[in-house]
């Protein structure tokens, strides 16, 4: 459908990727620990390495949680868009098909929030 | 000097006839389509405007003297409420953060209100709703002036009520607010007549004004009792126009039909997730409760709402579709909330805090299904580690839906530990929502949605720092830099109410009022 | 059935309406909430300005019901002498 207007209506979207400097944007999800009250959102570096996402920017932004030091990283699972995906730790971000406003999300196996509440 | 003129004194009919209707001209060197460019556009078929019936039949002269009345009781009460140092006698300080709430992300959209109704009614050619248009639009005025008096007061003594109109453009959770009015009001006549005078004032006002209104008498504060319920005493004409708009438009044709359940559909479901900040404030900020949300959406939700669309049952309205998955959140919406400006108060220009343990006795009896099983345990952590000065602070910006601009919080119909995640493609970019309804508004309207100014992703693009701020020098703080462009003061207005300079000062204040210092 | 409702501030001004409106409709429920009085009923409720005037001693019009109204639900049927909210269901 269009909207409805009196003229033509057409107009740039606000968050182009060439908008971010260099950056993309990626959203984050760790399932099953809502304390962390919504995904996260990330301008990162297309060449980033996965494995930094990892290593580098996902501790700082989740480390606060107990169960987030007890992670077998070997045993997560990841999703992308919803669908179960396999990330390359030593590729980047572009490399492993990571596009501007793309949304992944970690399941951790064992680990189920503060008293299995998914909190 | 009085005229002593006996007059035969006009009924209510024939006056409103009179002095409304007879006001009006028919054009004839101008042609109705140049005065009315935008009553077709959009699809709406009237064929006779005389059709219009005012239930109020409210004159003009009338108006000007029932609204000097309410102004002068209005003022009377404020006067004496700041007189009186009355901001000494809420229960206790965290209250004044519902003020807040109220000034920041309510009272803007007042003016909103009295833009869009001059607006829409210069644009329709029917002089019944030409003028309860003309009223509500002075009403709205009104409001936002009363409420700007009333709640400066606080302003002499408390943080956070010092750049409301600035805010209201800037800070990431107005955008919720303030894109639902946008929305709104860049819509056609009808479509806004719809979203605002019936979906919001009629279906949902009550939920914004009453609870609130209601708390805040129940919690000492006068003054906002004061215009609250002068605000919400011309709240009645409103939702009379509201339904007044939706019978008129159904009874003129039938093709009116689909696209005014679609604006139903639509408009609730804006509305209602703008609520979501009335939700945490009924069930988490008032510190003496008057109903928790999940009572109040019952009464003013499903009983009202329920008998009024079954009235409209008879035009072929139905209930809006978003009603189930609104049943569904009613145990969740409010902790949800409160836990989201829990994590991210460090860029609010109000302050949060953990619910007292009695206070958590009350959300456990009050959302048996819910508040035990899911939210006790992140409150129970966050109050031990606040307790060892750990206080938690989320400090990376979360992921927003498109269409109402709340961070995802919001989590799968039916199930509470999943986020609702739903995308969709447009000309090669993905879009996110928080559910099917924000997605399916996007995709009737992609155009008008990809223009959304998302706060997060503003932020990201630079676009939210003081000019002249330099992004890539060495130690360079974004949060300060966005709480600087915000004029929200670090340390002052933000973080927990514990510590805070208000619940400082407050307690200063009262015990001087109760003893000889 | 449905249920209609007007609510009002609780003052002085109020009481002999919220009284006349409760003797004029039996059937109607009052709930009293911090500064508000709501009154509910099934299907029909009636405000009469006869019954207003009654209590008041003097002349009332039913428009000043405005200055102190809250809220309220339903259809209105209205003339100098009646002020009625109504469900059609």
């Amino acid at each position: 459908m269009a909207v409805a207007a009196i003229r033509e209506y057409s107009f740039a979207p606000l968050d182009l990727e060439e908008k971010f400097h260099g950056n993309r944007l990626l959203y984050v999800g760790w399932d099953d620990h809502l304390m962390f009250c919504a995904p996260l959102a990330f301008p990162l570096p297309p060449t980033m390495p996965f494995r930094d996402l990892v290593e580098k920017v996902l501790p700082p932004a989740y480390s606060y949680h107990p169960d987030f030091a007890r992670i077998d990283w070997a045993a997560v699972q990841w999703f992308k868009s919803g669908q179960p995906w396999q990330p390359q730790w030593d590729e980047s971000l572009e490399q492993n098909g990571l596009r501007h406003k793309d949304v992944i999300r970690f399941r951790t196996p064992g680990l189920t929030g503060l008293q299995g509440s998914c909190s | 000097m009085d005229m002593q003129v006996a007059k035969k004194k006009l009924g209510l009919k024939e006056k409103y006839q009179v002095m409304t209707r007879d006001l009006d001209w028919t054009p004839t060197y101008q042609k109705m389509e140049d005065i009315y460019p935008y009553v077709h556009y959009e699809g709406i078929k009237i064929h006779d405007w005389d059709r219009w019936e005012d239930p109020f039949r409210l004159t003009m002269d009338a108006y000007w003297k029932y609204q000097a009345e309410k102004e002068k009781k209005l003022y009377a009460i404020i006067d004496a409420y700041a007189q009186n140092n009355g901001h000494l006698n809420v229960t206790d300080a965290r209250y004044i953060n519902t003020v807040k709430l109220f000034l920041t992300g309510v009272s803007p959209l007042e003016y909103m209100a009295h833009r869009g109704f001059a607006h829409v009614g210069r644009a329709f050619p029917g002089l019944g709703p030409r003028v309860a248009c003309l009223m509500q639009s002075l009403d709205e005025m009104r409001h936002l002036q009363t409420q700007v008096h009333a709640i400066s007061n606080y302003n002499k003594y408390y943080n956070g009520f010092h750049d409301f109109r600035q805010w209201y453009d800037r800070v990431w959770y107005l955008s919720v607010p303030k894109s639902f009015f946008d929305d709104a009001i860049t819509a056609g006549p009808f479509e806004f007549m719809v979203a605002i005078g019936f979906s919001f004032e009629y279906v949902l006002t009550n939920l914004l004004f009453v609870p609130f209104v209601s708390g805040a008498a129940y919690n000492g504060d006068m003054g906002t009792m004061a215009y609250g319920f002068s605000a919400q005493s011309d709240e009645a004409r409103h939702m009379t126009l509201g339904l007044e708009v939706i019978k008129f438009i159904l009874e003129q044709d039938p093709d009116n039909l689909p696209i005014v359940q679609r604006w139903i559909d639509k408009w609730t479901w804006r509305g209602y997730r703008v609520l979501t900040l009335v939700a945490m404030m009924m069930d988490y900020m008032l510190p003496k409760r008057t109903m928790s949300w999940k009572e109040a959406w019952e009464i003013y939700f499903e009983e009202n709402g329920g008998a009024l669309f079954r009235d409209l049952s008879r035009y072929g309205i139905r209930m809006p579709k978003c009603a189930e998955t609104i049943a569904l959140e009613k145990d969740h919406l409010s902790h949800q909330a409160w836990c989201t400006f829990y994590n991210y108060t460090a860029a609010t220009a109000f302050h949060t805090w953990i619910p007292t343990e009695d206070e958590m006795q009350w959300l456990s009896a009050k959302y048996p299904e819910s508040f035990d099983k899911y939210y006790r345990p992140r409150w129970d952590f966050w109050r031990e580690q606040a307790a060892k000065g750990n206080r938690f602070y989320n400090t990376t910006l979360p992921m927003l839906c498109q269409t109402c601009q709340v961070p995802m919080l919001f989590t799968e119909p039916g199930d509470p530990t999943k986020i609702c995640y739903r995308e969709t493609d447009y000309e090669g970019m993905k879009y996110h929502f928080c559910s099917d309804h924000c997605k399916e508004i996007f995709e009737h309207e992609p155009e008008k949605y990809v223009q959304a100014w998302l706060p997060v992703h503003q932020i990201y693009q630079g676009n939210c720092f003081p000019e002249g701020t330099d992004p890539t020098a060495e130690g360079f703080d974004p949060l300060k830099a966005v709480l600087q462009w915000y004029n929200i003061v670090h340390g002052r207005d933000n973080l927990d109410f514990e510590g805070s300079e208000d619940q400082r000062n407050f307690a200063a204040w009262r015990a001087q009022a109760t003893r000889n210092v | 059935m449905s249920t209609v409702f007007i609510a009002f501030q609780t003052n002085e001004e109020t009481r002999p309406i919220i009284e006349a409106i409760v003797e004029d409709n039996p059937h109607a429920r009052v709930n009293e909430a911090p500064a508000m009085v709501k009154i509910d009923a099934d299907g029909r409720l009636i405000v009469k300005r006869s019954s207003i005037e009654e209590r008041l001693g003097r002349e009332f019009d039913l428009q000043e019901l405005h200055i102190n109204l809250i809220s309220l639900s339903g259809n209105i049927e209205e003339d100098e002498d009646q002020f009625v909210l109504v469900w059609k269901n």
